[in-house]
């Protein structure tokens, strides 16, 4: 198969292997090389996604939701290559970092709000987008993502990583998937599902397209 | 009534005030094309001035959205660390009440757990008042148990460095004598390290007593684990990393998790004074 990254994302050999890399000002002390720098699977669910040749559906430029942004690691790799970025984030202290990362990023707004209430932000955030990228830690991953279908184009794309431990500590992993799934799938078609366990233990990174 | 307005609506254009109240306050049931409204409405002269003001909006909103909530949640953990010592403490004492009164009948024990059998019917007299105060004696034990699991939950996030080098219950009842995390991070190392000692640290003022070596921090294993005569010593290396952690929480928020090893270091330094013999000076 061939990959077709998003435009402004590359594999570059940095520190001595091909990794992920965007272009941007480094924020967490991840190793670059010029202005380009590493985007580590291990600590990013959306990079994972990609490292694992899902069809995740960026082209760059893309004008993106990202929800549950905490610090803003993966956000930070996102406003490199996309386009306008909207940031929700609903702790504090996370939200202090996500500021700094905001700082040298122009097209990357911050919002402290919780993703469970987008009327709190429906009137900032615009309509018609061509991604959402969920990652909260939280019960209602499922309702979280159909909470915030208002906000993508008919063609957008729902990136999703579901975090089975969130949903339920006391079930298995794949039986948490399996109720996430059907429950999304009353607002959107699953497009890809893949275990991201190489990276992420018990996460599902999933794709999918609003109904 | 359904709204679906977009958040400049009535803020002029360079009013960042007006800009970040409408953010932070503002609402509607569905979003639009808010850049292309913004247009329209003469908010911004094309998309690219609109998105210039939105960041600046944002921006402005969220870092005061955050230093407010921080606040709160400072004066939350104070409250909860307090409420955790008040609950445990009414227990202990109810407790002993208790067995007082039920001990008079049976064989009797001690504390919270033998309440706890009072109350699963194992022991204790049949008495309905005996077994009524038992039940608040257990009561209380678990909401002391609950406030704990919440402090620890949210020492760890309004002060992850201190809370990571005190324990969660300790940074949050330096928190709690300091009267916040701010007062805490203004304070010299020498104050945190006989925070919780201020009789003693009174009676030495008042030229009654030797100067305390410790206040609260006595509870930590860097204190405790160090022989006595080296306490004073042991205190004065935590004060100070606790400091340094208790400014960066404030300042900055960002995690150290060096500050730990930092810290280990410094006391296994200390306590291999022990090892030196009576004169010992420690090998640094």
């Amino acid at each position: 198969m061939s990959e077709t990254l998003p435009e402004g994302v590359e594999r570059r050999e940095i520190d001595g292997r091909k990794r992920l890399a965007t272009r941007g000002e480094a924020v967490y002390g991840e190793p670059t090389d010029g202005e380009w720098r590493a985007w580590d699977p291990d600590r990013s669910k959306l990079g994972a996604m990609i490292e694992l040749g899902m069809d995740v559906g960026l082209s760059g430029g893309d004008r993106v939701l990202y929800l549950g942004a905490a610090s803003g690691t993966t956000v930070s790799h996102v406003a490199d290559f996309a386009g306008p970025t909207y940031a929700v984030e609903f702790a504090a202290r996370p939200a202090r970092d996500l500021l700094s990362v905001a700082d040298s990023r122009p097209r990357l707004f911050p919002l402290l709000k919780d993703a469970r209430k987008p009327e709190t932000y429906a009137h900032v955030v615009e309509a018609g987008l061509d991604a959402v990228v969920q990652d909260v830690a939280t019960r209602g991953q499922a309702r979280v993502a159909r909470l915030n279908r208002r906000f993508l184009a008919d063609d957008g794309r729902l990136l999703l990583s579901v975090k089975a431990r969130s949903e339920d500590v006391t079930r298995g992993p794949e039986a948490v998937f399996e109720e996430v799934l059907e429950e999304l799938e009353e607002e959107y078609e699953v497009l890809e599902r893949s275990r991201l366990d190489d990276y992420h233990d018990d996460h599902l990174g999933v794709v999918a397209s609003p109904r | 009534m359904k709204e679906s307005e977009g958040w400049f609506r009535d803020v002029e254009p360079g009013d960042l005030e007006g800009a970040r109240a409408a953010i932070t306050d503002g609402r509607a049931d569905e979003p639009r094309d808010w850049p292309v409204a913004a247009v329209e409405t003469g908010f911004a002269a094309d998309t690219e001035e609109y998105y210039d003001a939105l960041h600046g909006a944002t921006l402005a909103a969220t870092r005061a959205a955050v230093a407010e909530r921080e606040a709160a949640d400072d004066r939350r953990l104070i409250h909860m660390v307090r409420a955790m010592d008040d609950c445990r403490r009414l227990s202990n004492e109810l407790a002993e009440r208790l067995a007082e009164w039920g001990s008079s009948v049976d064989e009797g024990g001690t504390g919270v757990e033998y309440a706890r059998t009072v109350v699963a019917g194992e022991s204790g007299p049949a008495d309905p008042a005996v077994r009524s105060l038992a039940d608040r004696v257990v009561d209380l034990a678990d909401e002391a148990d609950r406030l704990e699991d919440d402090v620890e939950r949210l020492a760890a996030s309004v002060t992850p460095n201190l809370a990571a080098l005190a324990g969660p219950v300790l940074a949050a009842r330096l928190c709690s004598l300091a009267g916040g995390l701010e007062t805490l991070a203004k304070k010299p190392s020498g104050t945190v390290q006989v925070l919780g000692a201020e009789d003693a640290l009174f009676a030495h003022l008042r030229g009654q007593a030797t100067s305390p070596k410790h206040g609260v921090i006595y509870t930590h294993d860097a204190v405790r684990g160090t022989r006595p005569e080296d306490r004073g010593s042991a205190a004065r290396a935590l004060a100070g990393k606790l400091s340094i952690a208790a400014r960066i929480d404030h300042y900055s928020g960002d995690r150290r998790p060096e500050l730990e090893a930092d810290l280990a270091e410094r006391i296994e330094t200390i306590q291999a004074r022990a090892g030196d013999g009576p004169e010992g000076d420690g090998h640094e």
